[in-house]
Formats: C-alpha cells, structure tokens, sequence
C-alpha cells in the first residue's frame, strides 16, 4: 500500500470514527487505534476549552462538550498549530445556539482577546510626533492587533462579570442602541470596549481610509460643529493614550 | 549533506507557561531550556517576549510537533520559513522535531502518527528532512516517538530506520528514553536492543518524560515523574552515547519548579555515574 493511502486511512479514521476505515490497519492495530482516536477528540475539546473559558462557564460543560463535536465533526483542523482551531468555533455557535447572539459575541470577544495577544508588535505614538502633522491630510495608523465588529448584546458585560469573577453575571439582553465592540493590545495586555454609534462611526472611518478630517466630519454631521470637532479630538486623544493609533502619516 | 548540530552536554528542562515567572526572575539551575518551537511562532506579544528575556539566560534549544516529517504530502514550506525567523531570532543550540506525521491532504491531526517502517517512507523522511534542512540552512534532530500502532507491512526495526535516516540526511537523534520504554512496551521489542541499535555519535540530544498505564497499552502522558524502569534505561543510554544534552519534559500536571530541578539532579547524578562506569 501507499503511504499516501494509508495516511489518508488513518486521517478517515480519526476523523470519522468508522471501523471502515481501519481495515488497512489489521485487527492487532485496533487497541492503539483507538488511542489516536481518544487522542485527537481530546487534544480538540481541550484546545477549544482553552480558547473560550468563559463560554465554557456560561453555557456549562455539557452543553459546551455538545458544541464542540459538533464542530470537531463539521470542521477538522487544517493549520499547523492548534492556536488557530477555535477561529471558526462561532460558525459552530450560530448553529448550535441559533437564538443566542450573546453567546456569538462572547465567543468573539475570548477570540479577538487571544488573537490581540499575540498580533504583530507595534510601539505606541509619542505626542511629540503630532506637532508637525498636517491634520487637514493626517491619516490615523491603527494597531495591527485591532479587531472591531458590531455589538448587539451586552455581551461584553457578560464577559466582564465571568472574567472578574462576579458575584452575579448578568443574562445575556440585547442592546437598546447596537453600537460596536473593540479589543487590541496595548502593551501585553489585551483590551475590550464597547463603543457607542458615533464613536464606531468615527473608528470605521479611521478602520478605513484613516483620513482624520474625514473622521471629524463625519462626527460634525452627528454631533454638530463644536462637539464633533470636540468629540474627535478627545477620541485622538484616547486612542494615543490606549494604544490604538500607532501612527499618523501626512 | 548536512553533518548532526554541534554537541552540547548539560542538562535542562522544558519552559512552561506555570515556570515563566521563576526563569525570568530567577537564577533557575539549568544548562538550557526547551521550548515548543510552535508556541512560540506567533507574530508578537507577550510569548516572544518572554522567550527574548529567557534567551538573554540561557541556550534554548526548539523543539517542534507540527513539522510532519513523514507526510506523504511533504513538508510544509510556509511553516518551514516560520519556523527559520524564529530560529534565526533565538539562534538555539538545536532545532528537532519528530519522526511521525500529522498532515495529509489538508487535515492537520495535531498528533504525532507513527510512520511505517518501509523504504517508502524511508525514502519518502529523507526527502522531507532534505527539504527542511535546506530551508533552515543546518542540520535537525528527530525524536523517537511513543507508538500504539506498528504497521504489519514493516521491512525494518524503528532503530534501523533511524539509523538510516540520520546516515542519508545527516540529521541529527533526539533520543527520547521513556518513548523507547513505551513503544517496546507496547510492541514487544527490546528497548536495550533499540539502544544499542542505533548510532550513538549521532545523539545529540536526551528526553526523559512519565508514562501512564491505559486500556492494554502505555501512553506517553507526559504528566508523571520519570518512572524507575525508565531511569534505569537512561542510565543504560548514558553509558553508551556521547556528549549530550538531557531534558525533563513535563508538558501536563505541571509540579512545581523544584520537583521537576529534583529530577534533573537524578538525571545529572545517573548521568555521571553512568560516564565513570563506561
């Protein structure tokens, strides 16, 4: 037999469970067959565990365990490191929990969290470096470990309480007003904010085409003159002081 | 032709998340440090910082579990390049990996599958350590790895296919002890016979892990103390190998830093006792 063949056996068999595929194998192979087996099924609960410990506790182990061979089953892992498996887990949530977006942003929050951990480094903007910047065409560089998606649930509550260990975790409500969740690194810790409407309206522009003038408009036509220029300018401000603008080319 | 890495000959111990904060603050006792080359291929943040600060202490050699150097598929050139800015960065006293597989056709297992002994695969390791090795530009080393199930189609002992892999690749052994002691265990082989089958000269490297008892087979936990059988196998090793570098690899149930210096000094004192008898 081919290695090709027999490796691609062995793959059906882990991935499938089904004696059909070990007929290569001989039946003295069978006891340590199902090792790999227990193995691979473990190693993927356990990473997906590790990703979304706070998900873990809010749902509770059974309905987590339940969430997870549905996805071990629907998604085997491809990529070279295990950090990378529960990137799709939400996939898996929404049909799993199809009436829970809570539950969807939370897992997104324990994501985003992990993935700022380790995002390319960036050195924070000293002030000095604004004195001589044209802010009429100034655009805003962000921190590579940025991640930013909308916010209809109090999630990010939610997340907080779990976190912090609180007495009591809220329930899972949606939002009055949908506004946006941030998270990114500042240093070596990673950092989630909930952004009301305007501040992820100007946060979109900066996400984009970063122009800061544009970004002051827009919040103009929100807030009108005096507060949107105000509201810009303590938003710079902010994003210097937490490490979200890491940059500003003219 | 690539010739085995330089030798080193100390003793170390593999760096884990719980004994970050005694190496970075501490003077902690060791030769050199181990560490999962793939925890520590990632773009920035914390981890590669803590590896800088633990490098500026001690020699670190890296150790990977995602090269899939028995794949039919090959190897895997972006991880390769990843793997060489790492080593390029931290300039580690070793770089290895292990003589298994865990990619095919896209799906990576993430467990380390044993490669049947045949000139198929034989032909197939040296191809795929020819590939890494020009990549990373020096030698590896492979580790033996604990096995459940032996192919029936098998031309050759582990030892001799070894033996022939370090010959036509110029790679490096990492010997892990308590794998020999499983896998003899679980396929009824001699683990004296494995050691003295293959190549002493080309052992740069020593591994010594616990085990625990499953359903009919030993399985390589890596969450016990290094049992007495597979101390006394060690020894046996020592006596016959060169210059090496031994490590404790504890990678679950992590104990406390002490326990796991305590070991190392086990392995120190059979070391030199093993030397003075040879």
């Amino acid at each position: 037999m081919k290695l090709a063949q027999w490796q691609e056996g062995f793959r059906d068999w882990l991935t499938t469970g089904s004696a059909d595929s070990t007929d290569v194998f001989g039946d003295r192979a069978w006891p340590g067959l199902t090792v790999y087996q227990n193995n691979y099924r473990t190693q993927l609960v356990t990473c997906l565990e590790v990703s979304y410990p706070q998900l873990l506790r809010r749902i509770g182990e059974g309905n987590f365990r339940n969430a997870a061979m549905a996805h071990i089953d629907a998604h085997p892992p491809r990529g070279w490191t295990l950090d990378t498996y529960g990137a799709d887990f939400v996939d898996t949530l929404v049909a799993v929990f199809p009436r829970n977006p809570d539950l969807h942003e939370l897992a997104w929050i324990e994501w985003s969290l992990s993935e700022a951990f380790v995002a390319p480094d960036a050195s924070p903007l000293a002030r000095e470096a604004l004195w001589s910047v044209n802010w009429d065409e100034a655009r805003l560089r962000l921190t590579p470990s940025l991640r930013h998606r909308v916010a209809t649930t109090n999630a990010d509550d939610v997340w907080s309480a779990l976190q912090n260990d609180a007495d009591s975790v809220p329930d899972g409500e949606m939002l009055d007003v949908a506004g946006a969740l941030v998270v990114w690194r500042q240093g070596f810790h990673s950092r989630l904010r909930r952004l009301d409407a305007d501040d992820d309206a100007a946060l979109r522009l900066a996400i984009g085409e970063g122009h800061f003038a544009a970004m002051c408009d827009t919040l103009v036509m929100r807030l009108g003159e005096e507060a949107g220029v105000a509201r810009a300018g303590a938003l710079l401000a902010d994003w210097l002081d937490a490490g979200i603008v890491v940059g500003v080319d003219n | 032709m690539f010739t085995p890495p330089p030798t080193f000959s100390g003793y170390g111990l593999g760096l884990r998340k719980e004994h970050y904060r005694d190496f970075l603050d501490g003077d902690v006792p060791v030769d050199f440090v181990e560490v999962i080359s793939e925890n520590f291929m990632v773009d920035g943040g914390q981890p590669r910082d803590i590896l800088r600060r633990v490098r500026e202490k001690h020699p670190v050699a890296l150790h990977g579990v995602s090269m899939s150097i028995g794949s039919a598929d090959g190897v895997d050139i972006a991880y390769l390049r990843r793997l060489k800015a790492l080593a390029d960065e931290v300039q580690p006293l070793f770089v290895s990996d292990h003589l298994s597989w865990s990619r095919v056709a896209g799906f990576s297992s993430h467990d380390l599958l044993p490669v049947p002994y045949t000139e198929e695969a034989l032909a197939l390791v040296c191809r795929n350590i020819e590939v890494a090795q020009d990549v990373l530009g020096h030698a590896m080393q492979f580790e033996n790895p604990s096995s459940y199930v032996a192919f029936d189609g098998a031309t050759m002992s582990e030892w001799e296919f070894l033996a022939e892999m370090s010959k036509r690749t110029g790679c490096g052994l990492l010997l892990d002890v308590n794998n020999v002691f499983v896998s003899a265990s679980n396929h009824g082989f001699d683990a004296h016979a494995f050691l003295r089958g293959i190549p002493a000269e080309r052992v740069r490297q020593v591994h010594l892990a616990g085990h625990s008892q499953g359903p009919g087979l030993l399985i390589d936990t890596h969450d016990q103390p290094v049992c007495d059988d597979v101390w006394a196998l060690y020894r046996t090793a020592m006596s016959l190998l060169g210059p090496v570098a031994t490590m404790i690899e504890r990678d679950d149930a992590i104990p406390p830093l002490a326990e796991l210096l305590d070991e190392l000094d086990m392995a120190r004192g059979l070391g030199a006792a093993a030397r003075e008898a040879a």
